[in-house]
């Protein structure tokens, strides 16, 4: 017998959605599980990093450390893989509704939560969604983050802080997974604000080195600048629509497009993207997150967490297709973001740099995708690129780690990250030199690899709206949008060769020609273990095949639009308000693969021409001057961001917050109620001498003059 | 009638008061307490015959008091000359603060 209120309990966790035919499944029972997992994982391993006692280190010496704690190497994956398991049980519970019947699963599932805040007709659920761009975002992130995960176990066995690592890397996933899976924007706040926390953790995670610390604060202050705008727009959907949860609030504000409230909350909206997913003006925070562990790189700032941005548009399609001057908006962001930050790429000497840059740029593409209104194809390019830039990052991670331990086997003081210390690693690490290659080719996107195919639906994508689509009859500051979506394609090409040429550039530079890692040191490279080396491997099988999930109409073989057909009933009606029903020809189509698959190949050949000699060692590289000077510092964004907000800040709040303002109200309240007191304790002091005649004198004095003043009044 | 009595007790809590505020002597601050307290009592009785007999109770209740608090006080005076010697009140200051 159970008892009432246990039974309540049960089942207000199933029986909520009765005519949804996901409720009372598996399926949707199992939701609230998939970001439980990895919270109990990151309180098992907190607790372990917490209680941490002394313990030998590999070296022998007495310390406290966690590397190599068995149960952290057990749980730390172990949870994010349970999850990935639950996630595919869900996925194919989907899958079995959505093929008894068509249209079965096109209103999500909401799951009934408990109550997070209720204050007059405000309440708020701990409500989570299942749809299907949910459940694939669900595993995405399970899935590669299963892969970092194992990875990591391989990359930080000997770090002091392993614990503490995977509590970290644990709770990520667990407020990714709340992020996604949030039914309402304050709940997808919350997993939002959770991640940066993460974010932020993580990049200081070696926190003995100033820098990392500093990059770490960094990436945490600009991100609250996106917030802001984050906040800003859940107050205006508030106010206009007086809902929050996603159903109810796109409802509303479908039924309102074109007015300027939609305008503003996409507006705000995306301000809030450009901090999480790094664009421009708030994309200077990525590039120094790559301070922390390798495999966060891959996992927060690469695959997942600065993707969110390209989710919430995708979520928030039926606000952004009702402003068409904001998706606009966001396209010409995404556009110029790819372009600037794949220059940069060119001129970068560490190797995490230029994928840091190489990811800004992916990631403006992903913003060209959801701007012009083709979700599916953003939402493509996101997994894709989840693929090979994880790839790229784990490829990355596996060198350096072995670089570093070259390093540290002759005691010499040189940078690990460096591609001058490379060349020729292709020789020591065979199996990592293949899979960084099919990654390499996939993001230059040479068919028929993942990033060929995403990339290819987002540039004809965009050409066939600048064709004609209601996204070209709006305009953007006065320009035709059918003149701003040529625009934004051109810069897209362009794009496209620039990163097969950094691509293949990086490439060369860590893999080809002679070793420059030093005479003593080539004995200790060496290959990953097998716990590293499995997940690249298993990333460039995905990469490999990755393609398939979304094949275009032209191809000849293989199943075409699955993940269109997939997330139509999420995005679909968005898509058409934007793109209308317009579609180019095939002739058309298959010249704009050929430009696609030629920028790929010139991008190639002219990075085989330029870096095929290979430089000798570090001084025969070329120097920094003049143009590649610019590229090499970045354009000098942070030197000048550092003059123009950060400096004056920092002398308004030392000049006259600490030493004006703080120093005054000291003084006043501080020394100044300091000086009253002892002035009036020396007075009391007089006073109180022990002669009682004097005290009686003085409740005389008191009551005389009480006595007048009750009487005068 | 009421008002010469009230004149009188005035004076007398007056008297007290001055007494009170002037001498050193414990014993002779006692009686100065007295006085006022007395000086009250006339004022009370004076009054009741306005106000009913409230005034006689609230007469009786206070030399109830008094007597008590002269039997305690007289006691105190005598501990304090048994330890000090004296019962000048102003070379008594070990309450100085």
């Amino acid at each position: 017998m159970m008892h009432p209120i246990v039974l309540h309990l049960v089942q207000a966790g199933t029986v909520t959605m009765p005519g949804h035919p996901l409720a009372g499944t598996t399926a949707a029972n199992l939701l609230g599980l998939l970001p439980l997992l990895p919270f109990l994982g990151f309180v098992a391993n907190g607790i372990v990093a917490m209680t941490a006692k002394q313990r030998a280190n590999a070296a022998g010496e007495s310390v406290v450390t966690t590397a190599r704690h068995p149960l952290v190497t057990a749980l730390g994956p172990g949870v994010i893989i349970a999850a990935f398991a639950v996630a595919l049980v869900i996925f194919f519970g989907m899958q079995s509704v959505a093929a008894r019947a068509p249209g079965l699963l096109d209103a999500p599932y909401i799951s009934a939560g408990a109550t997070w805040m209720h204050v007059g007709n405000l309440n708020i659920t701990w409500s989570f969604q299942l749809d299907q761009l949910s459940i694939l975002m669900v595993l995405v992130i399970t899935g590669i983050g299963s892969l970092i995960h194992l990875f990591s176990v391989g990359y930080m066995r000997d770090d002091p802080g392993y614990a503490r690592y995977f509590a970290y890397l644990n709770l990520f996933v667990a407020f990714m997974l709340v992020l996604v899976l949030g039914a309402s924007y304050p709940v997808m706040f919350l997993g939002w604000e959770g991640v940066g926390l993460c974010s932020y953790l993580l990049i200081g995670f070696w926190f003995n080195d100033r820098a990392n610390v500093e990059a770490g604060k960094k990436a945490f202050v600009v991100n609250r600048v996106g917030d802001f705008g984050f906040l800003i727009a859940m107050f205006l959907i508030w106010s206009t629509t007086q809902k929050l949860d996603f159903v109810g609030a796109h409802a509303a504000l479908g039924g309102m497009a074109g007015t300027s409230a939609v305008m503003a909350i996409a507006l705000f909206l995306f301000l809030g993207c450009a901090g999480k997913s790094a664009q421009i003006p708030l994309y200077i925070w990525l590039p120094d997150a790559m301070a922390g562990p390798t495999p966060v790189s891959a996992l927060i700032h690469a695959a997942t967490m600065v993707t969110a941005g390209v989710y919430l548009v995708a979520r928030a399609a039926p606000i952004f297709s009702g402003a068409p001057e904001a998706s606009l908006l966001v396209a010409v962001v995404g556009a110029v973001t790819a372009l600037f930050a794949a220059t940069i790429a060119l001129r970068q000497w560490d190797i995490k740099k230029v994928l840091a840059y190489s990811t800004v740029s992916q990631l403006g593409y992903m913003f060209i995708a959801v701007g012009t209104g083709a979700y599916t194809a953003g939402v493509f390019h996101l997994v894709t690129h989840a693929f090979f830039k994880a790839l790229l990052f784990l490829g990355a991670g596996s060198v350096i780690h072995s670089l570093h331990a070259a390093y540290h086997h002759t005691h010499r003081h040189e940078d690990a990250q460096d591609l001058r210390n490379m060349g020729g690693l292709s020789k020591f690490m065979p199996a990592t030199f293949a899979a960084m290659t099919i990654a390499t080719l996939a993001i230059a996107g040479v068919p028929p690899l993942a990033g060929f195919f995403s990339k290819d639906e987002i540039l004809s994508s965009v050409f066939a709206r600048a064709q004609s689509s209601p996204l070209a009859n709006a305009s953007l500051a006065g320009v035709s949008g059918s003149v701003v979506l040529y625009g934004v394609y051109v810069i897209g090409v362009l794009t496209a060769l620039l990163t097969a040429i950094y691509m293949t550039r990086m490439l060369l530079l860590a893999f080809t020609g002679e070793n420059r890692t030093g005479e003593a040191e080539q004995q200790a490279l060496h290959e990953a273990p097998a716990v590293m080396t499995a997940p690249i491997l298993g990333l460039a099988l995905l990469t490999l095949i990755g393609g398939w999930l979304n094949l275009p109409k032209v191809m000849p073989v293989g199943p075409t639009g699955l993940l269109e057909h997939w997330l139509a009933p999420v995005t679909g009606a968005s898509a058409l308000k934007l793109a209308g029903r317009g579609e180019i020809a095939h002739q058309t189509e298959l010249i704009l693969i050929g430009v696609a698959v030629a920028i790929a190949f010139i991008g190639i050949a002219i990075a085989f021409a330029l870096y095929r000699k290979p430089i000798a060692d570090k001084a025969h590289a070329s120097p920094d001057t003049g143009l590649a000077g610019v590229l090499a510092h970045a354009y000098n964004v942070d030197a000048g961001i550092d003059a123009v907000i950060v400096r004056p800040v920092n002398a308004f709040a030392s000049g006259f917050l600490t030493r004006g303002f703080d120093v005054v109200l000291d003084r006043t309240f501080s020394v100044g109620g300091g000086l009253f007191s002892r002035a009036a304790g020396l007075v009391g002091n007089r006073l109180q001498d022990g002669d009682v005649g004097k005290y009686a004198w003085m409740v005389a004095a008191g009551a005389i003059v009480m006595l007048a003043a009750f009487t005068l009044a | 009638m009421i008002n010469e009595a009230l004149i009188v007790s005035a004076i007398l809590f007056s008297i007290g008061v001055l007494g009170v505020l002037t001498r050193r002597n414990a014993i002779i601050l006692f009686m100065c307490a007295e006085l006022m307290l007395n000086a009250v009592n006339l004022s009370f009785v004076a009054l009741a015959k306005l106000h009913g007999v409230t005034g006689h109770v609230f007469v009786v209740m206070v030399m109830t008091i008094a007597a008590a608090e002269a039997a305690v006080g007289l006691a105190i005076v005598i501990s304090v000359f048994r330890q000090f010697g004296t019962v000048e009140m102003s070379a008594l200051r070990t309450l100085r603060g």
